[in-house]
């Protein structure tokens, strides 16, 4: 009878634990907005997650100081409930689960990488709460008909066909001969597609297809045959470890390749490990500080890159720019919606249509958006060895000209 | 395509060099691994996990303006006492017990060293750049970088001093005793408590030489322990224990294997033809000793 006792007590205070706790947590309480974020504060990708975390931060400081979110007359302030996620996708799920279900959460903001976010979107989708994401590109986060996804960049498959284009367009319109280099993972096979959507399309022929991988720290053997087979273009994606590896190994082994193209350069800190032996590589970006997008919160990029440096130290990497971007687009939804309904808020969403310091935002109905080309970047370095990404196409962003073939190691 | 070994001769030299300077460095953690095995009889999942700890040390050498080819005698002293510390707090309450609960003790390790390295550390991938050059062969056909040559020369270095010290020393016979019977040697006055705790020094400041080299010529991460503690696993029972020119000769035979089933079978094949390997050999050694096992009944 006494053991009884003490179970109903304890379940009962259970009970009142929890239901105070999401009266609390509800997802507009007072005068604030609270967004929930599943974010990898811990575990492989920790430093990219605490890229997004200070964008999230900036912004939400930014947006509050600036007289925060007005909606139905009354202002309000974002708030970010933040869990860590361990770089795991199964604790990443279950988070948003407890985002959503216990801490009462209406509105969430995406994890970093795209397979983490795959993890969440189906959690998300199912309760109706719109997600805006900034760090999730794969493409096949937006074909599986989700609703309530919104994802701020360009998907994985256009980062490097401007590589493509450029390089056909350098050789007279006809095709070149490709050799890519991929890690196996959901990110770097998406980029991969997008190569070979390139390559049909302007004729070139892809003549080494190289899938590296998780583990990936050597690549001479590719290297090898690009040595051998001479292509026109070397493209390689494997997150920082292949963009670290790549240089390291295309230095040693003295590659000479008229175009390299890659992924992650700025997240590697490239030209910071590597110095002058980075010089030349191309790299793809979904931003650049020296872009000349406009809003009302951060200016334009360099302004956004200056107080950044000031709050976090650091000069801003992409990922903390279109976080901070997911940001300014919830802001927008609300106030367009003039509701907290969810639907509401969701079909607000949808319909955005806004520029940002980051770039235009757009979505199509995959809740990719589709308004925000990619850049390229070249690493230039000066005699002194002091290095430097400038932007070098699309044109009409490009602040220097592309170096185009790469000098031969030789003549160095 | 598939045969691009055949369509460019030049690509056989480089692939079977490129093989045997990894597998030097391949069979020096591999070295290590046979010793505490065949001492202590313990599996040490932890082993490449010790290599990237030997990695950040080089690298932190080298953010603090010492060229990190000096980790190479740093990093295995600091290790020898990280060892030793390992086998202090953990290695000597399971040392006795089955390989079992040294595999899962091992493990734990290595989850707690990948977690507190990505905690000092930070997840990035970092490398250490030696500014060595690169040395050119049949009219720049065949490219090594010196990075590797280096390594592979410090990792001979290292092997032949090891058992050289092994063979000379007090307390090398004092390890090889213990290899062969604990119990005796205790009798005849070995303090093998001792004989322990030094070989997983040995062992530890083994790692840290081999990663010191791996951050001059690869890159090192927390989380890329694992696949040399497969690596170095699969030389050893290729070779079998107490066969030291057998670990030089498997840990060479893997790195050339590796090489040779990028070429022929695809990058992403190559780690898992290492295990397919591993498989085949392991089914191979039963059959052979099934057959034994009849001979003697």
């Amino acid at each position: 009878m006494r053991l009884n006792k003490i179970i109903l007590s304890f379940v009962s205070a259970l009970v009142i634990l929890f239901s105070t706790s999401v009266a609390s947590f509800a997802k507009v309480v007072g005068d604030k907005i609270i967004l929930g974020a599943a974010i990898s504060l811990t575990g492989k990708y920790s430093s990219n997650g605490v890229h997004t975390q200070n964008g999230y931060n900036m912004a939400v400081d930014r947006i509050n100081s600036m007289g925060g979110v007005k909606v139905g007359g009354k202002t309000y302030k974002f708030d970010i409930i933040y869990y860590d996620d361990e770089s795991n996708p199964k604790r990443a799920a279950q988070l948003a689960e407890r985002l959503i279900s216990q801490d009462g959460v209406e509105f969430m903001l995406g994890p970093y990488s795209s397979g983490l976010t795959k993890a969440i979107a189906p959690v998300t989708e199912k309760y109706g709460v719109p997600m805006v994401e900034a760090n999730g590109a794969s493409r096949s986060l937006f074909t599986k008909g989700y609703k309530y996804l919104f994802a701020v960049l360009a998907p994985a498959n256009l980062y490097l066909d401007v590589a493509i284009e450029t390089a056909v367009e350098l050789n007279g319109g006809k095709g070149v001969r490709i050799a890519q280099a991929f890690e196996q993972d959901a990110f770097s096979q998406d980029v991969r597609l997008g190569i070979l959507d390139a390559a049909e399309r302007t004729g070139s022929k892809i003549i080494i297809d190289d899938k590296l991988p998780k583990e990936l720290n050597d690549m001479a053997a590719t290297l090898v045959k690009v040595k051998q087979m001479k292509p026109d273009v070397l493209v390689v994606s494997g997150h920082t470890k292949g963009a670290l590896t790549a240089i390291r190994q295309i230095a040693e082994m003295k590659v000479d390749v008229p175009m390299l193209a890659m992924t992650h350069c700025d997240a590697a800190k490239l030209s910071k490990q590597h110095g002058k032996n980075s010089q030349y590589a191309l790299c793809a970006s979904q931003w650049h500080k020296s872009l000349t997008y406009k809003d009302d919160f951060f200016k334009d990029g360099m302004t956004y890159a200056a107080d950044f440096e000031k709050e976090f130290g650091y000069d801003p990497p992409y990922q903390s720019a279109e976080s901070s971007a997911a940001l300014l687009v919830f802001k927008d939804a609300f106030e367009r919606a003039n509701s907290f309904d969810q639907k509401k808020v969701r079909d607000a969403l949808a319909a955005t249509n806004m520029q940002t310091f980051y770039g235009n935002i757009k979505f199509a109905p995959g809740g990719q958006n589709v308004d925000k080309p990619m850049v390229l970047f070249q690493v230039m370095c000066d005699a002194s060895g002091k290095c430097e990404n400038k932007v070098v196409a699309p044109l009409k962003w490009a602040s220097a000209k592309l170096i185009h073939p790469v000098p031969k190691w030789s003549e160095r | 395509m598939d045969f691009l070994v055949f369509q460019y001769p030049m690509i056989t030299v480089q692939a079977c060099l490129d093989g045997i300077l990894l597998g030097v460095l391949f069979a020096l953690i591999a070295y290590g691994m046979a010793l505490q095995w065949g001492v202590m009889n313990i599996i040490n999942i932890a082993q490449g996990d010790l290599v990237i700890l030997g990695g950040y040390i080089a690298y932190f050498m080298y953010l603090y303006g010492i060229h990190p080819a000096w980790g190479v005698i740093v990093a295995p002293v600091i290790m020898y006492f990280v060892g030793i510390a390992i086998y202090k707090l953990v290695i000597n309450k399971v040392v006795d017990r089955d390989l079992f609960i040294s595999i899962l003790a091992t493990f734990g390790i290595s989850i707690l060293f990948m977690q507190l390295m990505n905690f000092a550390f930070g997840a990035d991938v970092v490398l250490a750049n030696s500014g060595y050059g690169t040395t050119m062969l049949f009219d720049s056909n065949v490219v090594l970088p010196n990075s590797k040559i280096f390594s592979a020369f410090i990792s001979i270095l290292f092997a032949v001093c090891l058992v050289i010290y092994m063979k000379k020393s007090k307390l090398g016979r004092a390890i090889r005793a213990t290899a062969q019977n604990a119990r005796a040697a205790k009798i005849l006055g070995v303090d093998t408590e001792k004989v322990y705790a030094a070989t997983f020094g040995i062992n530890a400041a083994l790692c840290g030489v081999a990663g010191a080299l791996i951050s001059i010529t690869f890159t090192i991460h927390p989380y890329m322990g694992l696949p040399y503690t497969i690596r170095s696993f699969m030389i050893v029972i290729v070779a079998g224990l107490g066969n030291l020119p057998g670990v030089a000769m498997s840990g060479m035979g893997l790195g050339v294997f590796e090489e040779f089933a990028d070429y022929i079978l695809g990058t992403e094949f190559r780690i898992g033809s290492v295990f397919l390997l591993l498989v085949l050999i392991l089914v191979y050694r039963r059959f052979k000793l099934s057959r034994k096992r009849e001979y003697l009944k």
